[in-house]
């Protein structure tokens, strides 16, 4: 008896050490959600994390051999992931998330077979945890396989543009039927493994053919209702497990992604649906615009006479995009911006929602190349000031600039929200050569009588309007 | 276990556990909406990967059932899971806070035209 009391006594512990881990979970989450706080709010989760970790080692089911195995893992996961996470350039965020994303993903699908093989006949005998063990491996399943396709799309692992599959919708429709249908045999009372497998094989494949149709674009999108999934099949392996660390860290993290989503397609313009259903770009993209009156000429012009541009404006938008940040041209850019702010010209950097690969994306390029937190514009305040600029200064960025969102009703991206950088005097477009942008779609503000091209790798092409700049 | 402490919440006539589970989900649920409605765009991608770090609490769904993991494969698959989630968790904190940091690193934004040459 005795040894039962201190058995739920010790139950007891570990449970009170999950809900200082979730308290202190969502006041790290809280904290995130302001640049001022962010970084103790990021330290207060990962000590969160940290407690209920250890408190889950107080467990006494657990053996030496247990302990050894967790060891291993625990060093293995450790040794692989520290590296990545300091490493990676700021460029790869996206893809690097993805890929945290999805092994999230795949040890909830892992630990749900697990669990099925420990014990198949309690999934049919108590539903309240073979339901959410089902949907756990389902859920994960997908996470795992369409996060290692977004990786491997952002990565150019494989092509980032949409791959059409015919009749996707039915194959997925089918391939979630199967899954479901295999998931509700075991609930009724099959203890056949093979089954299970065919739950995480047949998400598995839907996870696949679900991502490979979306186009670059969307990815931040898909990637963002990916991390929603994992913690949504998180929590349901919690509620399996009985274990409420498990059940709120993954719902908070299922609903906060829902509405990151949200505002991530907003942004784009995009709805949830229409991004997940796919398609984007994927209807004929650049050709229509070749033949349309878009064809233009383009006026390219010199690094030089770029420099006298700006020396004699009052006001200089600089518009950075993807291309910037893979070029490593930020940090030249602010060298620039230091000259012409020398010179009393007022330097503002427009940052479109969407800029670089993610929402915020860019202005964690720019913080890193020490570029003044208040110079960063939102679209919102900027595409009221293009209207007194003299020249908007477009660096790597494309569809984010194209007018087609605004006026052309059959482009892939109208209604999209972008930077009316059209309006502002003059436009100058650092570009390393015609291609079109991530989206696959052809941009006439680059054809427009207001705008000059300057061709050319965007470092160094800055790099010269520097120094040009430092002769005028 | 979860068997016997069903039984015994049952008996002192306390909720089920899954009622308990699920009243927790909810509530969780709802701190997620709220917490998370009002951020600045700035944020997104610090705030995608701090969230991403958080799930990484699924470690712990390994974690626990190891303790009842039966046979070579099934040890197998739970050391994997181990490996995934201490990748994510670990990973996603790291990368969040390098991030971060540069956010922070910003001296008070002055107008930038004062700021001293360097």
């Amino acid at each position: 008896m005795s040894t039962a009391t201190a058995f739920f006594q010790q139950q007891d512990f570990i449970t009170a050490a999950y809900v200082v881990a979730f308290g202190m979970f969502i006041v790290g989450l809280a904290k995130l959600t302001s640049p001022t706080t962010a970084v103790q709010g990021n330290k207060i989760a990962a000590v969160g994390m940290l407690i209920a970790v250890l408190a889950t080692l107080l467990n006494p089911g657990l053996d030496g051999a247990d302990f050894l195995l967790i060891a291993v893992g625990l060093t293995i996961g450790t040794i692989i992931g520290v590296p990545s996470a300091r490493n990676v350039k700021m460029t790869a965020m996206p893809q690097m998330v993805a890929l945290f994303n999805g092994v999230g993903g795949g040890a909830v699908a892992l630990i749900a077979f697990a669990e099925f093989r420990h014990d198949p006949a309690e999934l049919s005998a108590d539903l309240a945890i073979g339901i959410p063990l089902v949907l756990a491996a389902i859920i994960g399943s997908i996470s795992f396989w369409g996060s290692n396709i977004a990786f491997a799309k952002l990565q150019g692992l494989i092509s980032g543009s949409p791959v059409k599959i015919p009749s996707g919708l039915l194959v997925n429709i089918a391939l979630m039927l199967v899954a479901v249908g295999a998931g509700i045999a075991i609930l009724l009372g099959s203890e056949s493994q093979g089954l299970f497998v065919l739950i995480l094989l047949a998400a598995a494949i839907l996870g696949n053919l679900a991502v490979l149709p979306i186009g670059g674009a969307d990815m931040p999108v898909v990637i963002s209702t990916l991390n929603a999934f994992t913690g949504l099949s998180a929590a349901a392996a919690g509620i399996a497990l009985n274990n409420y660390a498990l059940i709120v860290a993954g719902m908070i993290v299922g609903a906060s992604g829902t509405i990151l989503t949200d505002q991530m397609a907003k942004a784009m313009n995009r709805s949830i649906g229409s991004v997940l259903l796919g398609g984007f770009g994927g209807e004929a993209p650049a050709v229509e615009g070749a033949g349309g009156e878009t064809g233009g000429t383009v006026r390219s012009t010199s690094a030089a006479d770029v420099a006298i541009q700006l020396a004699y404006a009052r006001q200089v938008v600089v518009v950075p995009g993807y291309g910037m940040a893979v070029a490593q041209a930020q940090h030249a850019v602010r060298e620039m911006a230091k000259v012409l702010e020398k010179k009393g010209i007022e330097v503002k950097y427009a940052i479109h929602p969407v800029a670089g690969r993610m929402p915020g994306h860019m202005n964690v390029l720019l913080a890193e190349a020490d570029v003044p937190y208040d110079q960063l514009k939102e679209m919102d305040d900027i595409n009221q000031e293009f209207g007194r600029t003299d020249v908007s200064l477009v660096i790597g960025a494309n569809d984010v600039t194209n007018p087609d969102a605004r006026m052309k009703a059959d482009s892939p991206i109208y209604g999209m929200p972008i930077l009316n950088v059209d309006e502002s005097a003059s436009v100058i477009v650092l570009k390393r050569s015609m291609a079109s942008g991530f989206a696959g779609i052809e941009n006439p503000l680059f054809f427009n009588e207001k705008t000059q091209m300057l061709f050319g790798d965007a470092k160094s092409s800055v790099g010269e309007i520097t120094s040009e700049l430092g002769q005028l | 276990m979860d068997l016997t402490t069903t039984t015994i919440l049952a008996a002192e006539g306390g909720p089920s556990t899954i009622l308990t589970s699920l009243a927790i989900l909810i509530l969780a649920a709802f701190v997620g909406f709220q917490v998370i409605s009002k951020v600045p765009n700035t944020l997104h991608t610090p705030l995608m990967s701090g969230t991403n770090a958080i799930h990484g609490i699924v470690v712990l769904g390994g974690l626990v059932a190891i303790a009842q993991a039966d046979g070579f494969l099934s040890r197998l698959l739970l050391l994997i899971a181990i490996i995934f989630g201490t990748i994510n968790v670990v990973g996603g904190f790291l990368v969040t806070d390098r991030m971060l940091s540069m956010f922070k690193r910003k001296p008070d934004p002055a107008p930038a035209a004062e700021e001293p040459e360097s």
